[in-house]
């Protein structure tokens, strides 16, 4: 086993992998820029280096003093998390280069299915199931109409060398198709220099799930359940549960099996993500695969009972799965609401700044997984989210109800969190019933926009209040502790230590602590 | 002690007396029986007539806010006493109206020029935090009179970044 891992890594993933190697009794190093000094992953690691200025590009990207900081450490293994450089082959590869392990797949693995192409290529020789369509570009009008009677409507013309919806058209019949196909071209051809348009069939409302596989280097895979993801924000996933509300005994099993099987083609090892696209009829699709630990790798720790980032390094390390597949047994459920750094009554807007006030929940059933403290200002140079609220129970109602009491004990305060839109999504009708696809929460958004509605988080939150009869209205109580604020502050300025200690004595923090050091 | 207390637009006379322990508690006039103690800076426990609330306070550069539960109020905490009239700005749809940056961060671009007619909800400015580009929005018609964001320059919250009038 390792005696020193360094965490490639910031914010909640990098305490999270420095807890694991605490447990196993693995000395840490971090690596931080010059804005994390203060970090809660500086503060939680035995050892720590300054990578060099905030812009990540400028430290966290460095693969250069990353390396350096390893050999100055001594460190054998690094664990990149999620993020920055955990998908870059070429770290991968320097890594093996400078004698270190890479705690997750190897460069070619990588490689292989970060391209599109070729991991499309090697699955469909491994027989997995792809969105049906062309997989090339469409010669003319008849041969289109023809492909599109093959697939069957609603169909999606794609350039091929797309991106950003660009040179995409929904086509739901056939006498639209002539027309799409035409300025589905020509947008391709300015936009890329090139019309080639392929035709796929469209999703309509799909849904996203994925599964979690892990692979020993012996060649034991197994897979470990999915994760629905649909609740998404403009393609940002913000609520992930596990298992799916629409996913049964028997489509685990074909979901699994076909995600082992993506794996094994590609040689896969350590943990890693299959992402399917299913449509309304429960049929998947291979979308990609995520070589690396996910955010939402909790949700699946606690319905197998397994420690990912534990069995990530102890694979690393060339030890086999110390399971088998039939071993693996799923158990309640669990859902996790991503917490970031954003305004949810102003357009989502990124909120940075200092943290005056945190207070955390927990008791039953409640994980959270943070990088943040009072007192600490979450910088504006990296992605928003501070921590991972995770409610379980041994059932989704369970689950749910207590996130939403956990969600009532959290509060943040000198920046703006997005805590009030999981108790809005989780109070749903739609999203208790587990009606949810990829577009749910966007048109859920647009439909009850703060901005363009008098749609007010109070009256939703109300519903859930335990009735107090006789109790005063919540405004009026506002005025009364504004008041009690202010006069008791008054009463007790030295409260708050600022202005406590007085020349006249010792101040009893230091005859405490002499007390102790005599012992 | 008397305070003038503006919560939503709505003003409310609290009186706050010390007597012995405790404090004796008048709002608008009518005597109400509470307990309060700070367990910790921000943060008020609070017993109204035996109904418990935890409050937590939030100071912003501009406003005070109180937290009952999971519900937010918007305070103004006057002393009448004092001669201090506290002026509220801007809000009006006619005159001019300041876009200013709502986070840190940094200016990415500029979306229109100085002298250009713009409508209500129409993109300014666009300013880079976490990693997320943000577009600025004019909050009305009008014509941009003056850009003071720079591309490239760092921004803090409150900073003006153009005025349209």
């Amino acid at each position: 086993m390792f005696k020193k891992i360094l965490i490639a890594n910031r914010g909640e993933i990098a305490v999270r992998i420095i807890r694991a190697c605490r447990e196993m009794g693995i000395a840490t190093v971090a690596v931080y820029s010059d804005v994390d000094r203060a970090a809660l992953h500086v503060r939680k690691s035995d050892e720590a280096y300054a990578t060099g200025p905030a812009a990540a590009s400028e430290s966290y990207l460095r693969m250069d003093k990353i390396l350096d900081a390893a050999k100055r450490s001594g460190a054998e293994a690094i664990h990149p998390g999620y993020g920055f450089l955990s998908e870059n082959a070429k770290f991968a590869q320097a890594c093996a280069d400078a004698g270190l392990k890479f705690i997750g797949p190897t460069p070619h693995a990588m490689e292989t299915m970060g391209s599109k192409t070729r991991a499309r290529q090697q699955m469909e020789k491994a027989g997995v199931p792809f969105v049906p369509g062309t997989s090339r570009g469409v010669a003319s009008a008849e041969e289109s109409e023809q492909a599109a009677e093959r697939i069957g409507y609603p169909v999606m013309l794609k350039a091929a060398a797309g991106g950003g919806g660009k040179g995409m058209r929904l086509v739901h019949t056939r006498p639209e198709l002539r027309s799409a196909l035409e300025s589905a071209q020509s947008e391709a051809q300015r936009s890329f220099g090139d019309s080639e348009v392929y035709i796929e069939k469209a999703i309509v409302n799909p849904r996203h799930i994925e599964m979690q596989v892990l692979a020993d280097e012996h060649g034991n895979t197994v897979w470990l359940g999915e994760r629905e993801c649909s609740i998404q924000r403009r393609h940002q996933k913000v609520l992930e549960e596990s298992p799916s509300p629409i996913v049964d005994d028997e489509m685990r099993r074909r979901m699994g099996e076909v995600a082992v099987k993506v794996a094994q083609a590609a040689h896969y090892t350590n943990a890693g993500t299959i992402e399917f696209l299913v449509d309304q009829q429960g049929n998947f699709y291979f979308l990609e695969m995520n070589t690396r630990l996910q955010v939402e790798h909790p949700v699946t720790e606690i319905t197998t009972g397994l420690d990912l980032v534990h069995l990530q390094i102890r694979i690393a390390a060339g030890e086999k799965l110390p399971f088998t597949q039939s071993d693996i047994k799923f158990r309640g459920h669990a859902i996790e609401c991503r917490i970031y750094a954003e305004d949810p009554d102003n357009n989502y807007f990124p909120s940075p700044g200092k943290i005056t006030l945190l207070l955390e929940p927990s008791g039953p059933g409640i994980r959270q997984d943070g990088g943040i403290y009072e007192g600490w200002t979450v910088p504006m140079d990296y992605d928003p989210l501070l921590a991972k609220l995770i409610g379980y129970g041994s059932d989704r109602r369970q689950a749910i109800m207590r996130l939403e009491r956990a969600l009532a004990e959290y509060f943040v305060a000198g920046i703006k969190t997005n805590i009030s839109l999981f108790q809005r999504i989780l109070g749903d009708a739609d999203f208790q019933a587990g009606k949810i696809d990829t577009g749910y929460l966007d048109r859920w958004l647009a439909k009850t926009d703060p901005a363009i509605s008098t749609f007010s988080s109070k009256s939703d939150v109300a519903k859930t209040k335990i009735e107090t009869p006789g109790a005063q209205s919540l405004e009026k109580i506002a005025v009364i502790a504004a008041g009690m604020f202010t006069v008791l502050d008054a009463a007790a300025p030295a409260k708050d230590g600022t202005a406590a200690a007085t020349s006249q004595a010792p101040s009893h923090w230091k005859q405490k602590g002499r007390a102790e050091a005599l012992r | 002690m008397v305070y003038e207390v503006i919560v939503d637009g709505k003003s409310h006379r609290l009186e706050l007396e010390k007597a012995g322990d405790g404090w004796v508690c008048r709002l608008d006039g009518q005597l109400v029986a509470i307990d309060a103690v700070i367990p910790r800076p921000d943060v008020l426990s609070l017993l109204v007539g035996g109904h418990a609330y935890e409050i937590k306070r939030e100071k912003t550069a501009s406003d005070l806010h109180i937290w009952v539960g999971s519900d937010c109020f918007t305070v103004e905490l006057r002393d009448p006493r004092s001669l201090r009239s506290r002026q509220k700005s801007g809000g009006d749809e006619t005159g001019p109206r300041k876009i200013l940056a709502p986070m840190p961060g940094r200016v990415v671009r500029l979306l229109v020029r100085e002298k250009s007619e713009v409508e209500a909800g129409q993109g300014i400015v666009v300013v880079e935090a976490m990693k997320m580009q943000n577009e600025i929005k004019s909050p009305k018609k009008g014509v941009v009179q003056k850009i003071s964001a720079i591309p490239g320059a760092a921004v803090n919250p409150g900073d003006v970044l153009a005025i349209v009038e």
